[in-house]
């Protein structure tokens, strides 16, 4: 099987994460978290090479890898914002922050801008309820948000 | 004595205590003490201290380890800070800001069942406690804390760290064994328990974050000291947390068993202007509602269970006046809709069911009908008649919500009848 869509360092820390298990399917999640890292998401080919590396077939992996909603295999905008949708985070607005982000980007949840700037998702808890309404950028958690501005999320990590 | 062993180290300005200082305040004694003891005296010793589980279902900590088989071979101990429970916010803050404590705690609990090998199993979101941690095991090893050698003694233990992908139902123990081992993450069935036949079909011990962090204190300050930190039966300070329209949300280490009027009118600084308590839920999304009435009942186990609901995770949820409880009922099954891991057919398919008939209430397009339906949806979903908890949890805020906000609900049900 090619693996000649993973660089040398993804399949060394691929191996090195192999390490820490008993078995091969244990370090599953971990490889596919390497390989997103770089490009955001995990295509047809990568997940395959992956899948090669571990010795293990595609679809399970496949079946790993949609099971858990921090690993994509749909492309993402540059940026992935995720707004917190449960209970602390609704008792203080954050269904008026998704109105006001859905409004500013043009999508609607689960979307990415056709310019692939942005991909807003909603996600549980993000387990900093005392500060709500919260979101993470990538993988920056944002606290305190005001409902009705949706500009600080979408420039967080601007001009750093 | 200490009165907030778990959160009392903490730094002012947020950063993670460091090695030194952790050492420089009694830290790694407590795994010193422990490895001076047979693994049975550290079991006692805490089983004494009555640590109950501090995950949600309060099972003794102690009790649980002593489960573990004596004989030798593979062992595991894990360490839960999978945190999804929506309102729960308590064991982030633990290894964000103290992650020695963990890994002391950690090791401890290792030591105790006979493991050499723990995974501190994290949810994939929190990275930076995953930095953290990181860091403080580095130079955990490079101290010679851990490794082939634990604190030069002759005990070998290696932890690791795994971040999940991000599901709640990895939180529950035989899910987590199923993550953890790279299959699809859904509960196993129950016998046998993880402490006969737990990680790759090892004897394993899976204790909650906080739970784990009380360990380093039980063993350095003894069991007695533990009891009296408490104000019932059981030992120990408990976080509690408050989120919702309150002046001061937030997180704070007190005595187990302090009463939730407290909490919520002292530490939180009571309601926001304009804003009047309706109900609570204890500790966590999967808690069953609390009235005012209840605001003098002294959040430990067995207390909030006499008034029908749970302790859970300790982090208060606060529902107001100026709320719609039905609607805030729809959003805690949409959750629990969503993570539902679609393993058995009650949960899998009555959630999403429930949610649908919440959501047309809401929407005007209910009837009185589906006041029933949802009664039904309450039984089919009872302990017992699903896989695992979770879909009991999911169905704890709805029936207490139905019993308390009946009003509400006959509201919305008369908009669709005519
Ligand atoms: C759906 C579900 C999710 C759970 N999530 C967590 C969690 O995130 N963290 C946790 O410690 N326990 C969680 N639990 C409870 C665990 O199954 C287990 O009881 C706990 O980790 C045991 O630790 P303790 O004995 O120290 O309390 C969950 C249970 C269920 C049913
Ligand atoms: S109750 Fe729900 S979460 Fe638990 S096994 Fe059944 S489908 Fe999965
Ligand atoms: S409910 Fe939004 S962070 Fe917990």
């Amino acid at each position: 099987m090619s693996t000649s869509s993973l660089t040398p360092d993804e399949i060394t820390a691929i191996r090195k994460a192999l390490d820490t298990y008993l078995w091969p399917e244990a370090a599953a999640v971990d490889a596919l978290y390497i390989v997103q890292q770089r490009h955001g998401w995990v295509d047809d080919a990568k997940l395959e090479a992956v899948a090669g590396v571990l010795g293990l077939s595609p679809a399970y992996l496949d079946s790993l890898a949609t099971f858990y909603p921090l690993l994509h295999r749909k492309p993402v905008g540059r940026k992935v914002i995720r707004y917190c949708d449960s209970v602390s985070c609704w008792l203080m607005g954050s269904d008026r922050l998704a109105a006001s982000l859905r409004e500013r980007l043009g999508i609607g949840e689960g979307e990415t801008t056709s310019d692939g700037a942005y991909t807003l998702l909603p996600h549980p808890c993000l387990g900093a309820c005392h500060q709500a309404p919260v979101a993470m950028v990538a993988d920056r958690l944002l606290t305190g948000l005001d409902p009705a501005d949706p500009d600080t999320l979408l420039e967080e990590g601007d001009g750093n | 004595m200490e009165t907030k062993p778990l959160t009392g180290r903490f730094r002012e300005d947020g950063r993670a205590v460091s090695l030194k200082e952790y050492h420089a305040a009694g830290g790694y004694d407590g795994l010193m003490m422990a490895l001076s003891m047979h693994p049975d005296n550290v079991q006692k010793r805490v089983q004494d201290a009555r640590l109950r589980g501090r995950g949600g279902a309060g099972f003794p900590t102690g009790l649980k380890w002593s489960f573990v088989p004596r004989t030798p071979g593979d062992k595991y101990f894990i360490v839960n800070a999978d945190e999804m429970e929506p309102g729960t916010f308590k064991d982030r803050e633990l290894m964000e800001r103290d992650p020695h404590q963990v890994i002391e705690g950690a090791a401890i609990g290792a030591y105790a069942i006979g493991a050499h090998t723990a995974y501190i199993f994290i949810r994939g979101e929190y990275r930076y406690a995953e930095k953290c941690l990181q860091q403080a095991l580095d130079e955990a090893y490079l101290q010679g804390i851990l490794g082939k050698r634990v604190m030069g003694r002759d005990y070998a233990l290696d932890i690791h760290l795994h971040l999940s992908g991000g599901r709640y139902i990895c939180g529950e123990e035989t899910a987590l064994l199923n993550a953890l081992e790279g299959k699809r993450p859904i509960p196993r069935a129950k016998p046998p328990f993880p402490q006969v036949a737990g990680l790759f079909g090892q004897p394993t011990v899976v204790n909650n974050l906080e739970t784990v962090c009380n360990l380093p204190h039980i063993m350095r300050l003894g069991p007695e000291w533990y009891l009296s930190l408490s104000r019932c039966e059981d030992g120990g300070t408990k976080l509690y947390g408050v989120s919702g329209p309150v002046n001061r949300p937030g997180l704070w280490e007190l005595q187990l068993g302090t009463t939730a009027r407290e909490i919520l009118e002292i530490q939180a600084g009571g309601m926001r202007p304009g804003h009047e308590l309706r109900a609570f839920q204890p500790g966590g999304a999967s808690t069953d509602f609390l009235l005012p009435e209840h605001l003098d009942v002294p959040l430990d186990f067995d207390s909030v269970m006499a008034v029908g609901s749970r302790l859970g995770t300790g982090c208060l949820i606060v529902l107001d006046r100026q709320t719609c409880p039905v609607k805030m009922v729809l959003n805690l099954e949409t959750f629990f809709a969503r993570e539902s891991c679609g393993w058995c057919t009650p949960c899998r398919d009555g959630l999403p069911y429930t949610e649908t008939v919440l959501r047309d209430l809401v929407a005007g397009r209910g009837c009185h009908e589906d006041l029933e339906l949802l009664q039904e949806m309450i039984q089919w979903m009872a302990p017992g008649n699903t896989f695992c908890a979770l879909a009991p949890g999911a169905m704890a805020p709805l029936q207490s919500a139905l019993r308390y906000f009946r009003e509400d609900f006959e509201r919305y049900a008369g908009k669709g009848d005519g």
